[in-house]
């Protein structure tokens, strides 16, 4: 079955991006705190008001109704909202169906946005721990012990070594210290990942991606629109989605994902392959994750992701640049990290990314994933120049 | 008034309380069901079977829980002969001695108070 989803390349563009306050967060702050400081920012960076507003997208693990409480907030009544929820990728769905939303006319200014106190108020206050009776009794360490599992898996099939795994994470942290607002800048060795706590074999903490505070918004608007705008707009070329299960359980293959799907409609939209894209923004919350999303997105072959990652190929001095803001692994992990992902592409294209800029970067992937490597979502922007 | 109509998961409980590793079967897919469900997800149908596992299978992944407190233990997804993964552990045997591939055999354990029987596997005996 081909994926069509009937979008039209680059009729929409996320024109303004921001984080809100991130990291620790000061104390009192709301997710919906957190959004709304988001969407100010955004609408700030590309020079819009909340009056221009019409569409409305958020998710949160904090807040049930998420949607209803952030319009409430800004004291807007959009004629179009959506929260879909679906983990971490989930902003990613939202640029799809805000594009939608826009070619069909039901909304011309879509705002896109997050927040989480994880860390302020504890992950286990921050996401209501879900029963399943068929997993729950043998008490693995969610989401960590799923993607352990997967990570068993490849290394098993394909020969993937820890240390292969913990270049994952040094590269990540490289490219974190040349972001002045990352969560942990400090030196970062394969030896210290491979020596650091043991939490879920064969993931010591620092093969997971860290707890923060966070939030923000992206902002989506018609091409026609967006060039009239303040900043370079973000063209969207391609959008794909694929969920392929919910728990760890039924995923059909662990070496596997749905990113083969979403990418290679994301890929058919925007007319490219992977050797177009100039910046890849992969959901890192564990060090395997890369090493898949660069295989199912066609980088490398399957099975071959580990070898591809070593010698820093990754990182800020190699020829493949992949979480260039330090990742979830090192910049920032409020929970549904796929909103970041996107704010990072956008500045890579504008070229606002100072001591960590791509060089010459006209197409940029951000690739979301959600639950336990459940539902995954690629985007495809591209600037001026790709239209 | 469906009252009398058993859940998918209190069959599935019925059957561990007896010592059996139940599981469903689709005749129109001709393929094994888990975890148990009203429909089958490979043809829409609602003709599924209840079949009792032998409970013999394979290690699929594995991995070693270090919690915060308390010894590490093992998470496993295993592949049974029938067809079908589930998650359970194995156990009497070192938690990070567990290799993918290893032949497992199914054991009931049953915690005890308000906690219902769970499927966990031990290795399975090598026939001579």
């Amino acid at each position: 079955m081909s994926r069509m989803n009937g979008l039209k390349r680059g009729s929409a563009a996320i024109v303004g991006v921001a984080e809100s306050d991130i990291g620790q967060v000061a104390d009192g702050f709301s997710v919906i705190d957190l959004m709304a400081q988001g969407v100010q920012r955004a609408l700030e960076d590309c020079g819009l008001t909340l009056k221009d507003v019409d569409g409305v997208f958020s998710a949160t693990s904090q807040s049930r109704l998420s949607v209803l409480s952030l319009c409430e907030y800004l004291g807007i009544d959009p004629p179009f909202i959506g929260s879909t929820i679906v983990g971490g990728s989930s902003f990613e769905y939202h640029v799809a169906h805000a594009m939608n939303a826009i070619e069909q006319g039901l909304c011309n200014v879509a705002v896109i946005a997050y927040g989480s106190t994880q860390r302020s108020i504890g992950r286990k206050q921050a996401s209501v721990r879900e029963i399943n009776p068929y997993e729950s009794p043998f008490n693995p360490f969610m989401p960590s012990s799923a993607y352990a599992m997967a990570a068993a898996r490849h290394m098993h099939q394909y020969g993937t070594t820890r240390e292969q795994l913990a270049a994952v994470a040094v590269a990540a942290r490289e490219w974190a210290q040349l972001n002045p607002v990352a969560w942990d800048r400090k030196p970062l060795s394969i030896q210290d990942v491979l020596s650091a706590r043991m939490v879920s074999y064969p993931f010591t903490v620092r093969d997971i991606c860290l707890v923060t505070d966070g939030g923000g918004a992206v902002i989506v608007t018609s091409a026609e629109r967006a060039r009239s705008l303040r900043k370079k707009p973000a063209y969207v070329l391609g959008c794909g989605q694929s969920t392929t299960h919910s728990s760890i359980s039924s995923m059909p293959d662990l070496t596997v994902t749905g990113a083969v799907a979403s990418g290679k409609a994301a890929y058919k939209m925007a007319k490219l392959g992977p050797a177009d894209v100039d910046a890849f923004e992969l959901y890192d919350a564990f060090t395997l994750n890369t090493i898949l999303f660069l295989e199912d997105l066609g980088v490398c072959k399957k099975g071959e992701g580990g070898p591809f990652v070593e010698g820093g190929r990754i990182g800020p001095k190699g020829s493949v640049p992949v979480n260039t803001n330090g990742g979830g692994l090192s910049y920032c992990h409020p929970g549904m990290y796929g909103l970041f992902l996107l704010i990072e592409a956008v500045r890579q294209l504008r070229g606002e990314c100072g001591a960590r800029q791509v060089k010459d970067c006209e197409v940029a992937i951000a690739h979301g994933n959600g639950g336990v490597l459940s539902s995954q979502a690629t985007v495809i922007l591209g600037n001026e120049a790709t239209v | 008034m469906t009252a009398g109509i058993k859940s998918p998961l209190n069959t599935y409980l019925e059957h561990l309380e007896k010592g059996e590793l139940a599981y469903q079967f689709s005749p129109k897919a001709g393929k094994a069901v888990f975890y148990p469900r009203v429909l089958c997800p490979f043809t829409g149908s609602d003709k599924l079977e209840w079949r009792v596992s032998k409970g013999l299978g394979t290690v699929y992944s594995t991995t070693v829980v270090y919690p915060a407190k308390g010894e590490p233990y093992n998470v496993a997804l295993i592949d049974c002969d029938e067809g079908f993964r589930l998650m359970s552990r194995v156990e009497d045997i070192d938690p990070k001695k567990v290799q993918i591939g290893q032949r497992v055999q199914f054991r009931v354990h049953r915690p005890g108070g308000e906690e219902p029987p769970c499927p966990v596997f031990v290795p399975a005996e090598v026939k001579p």
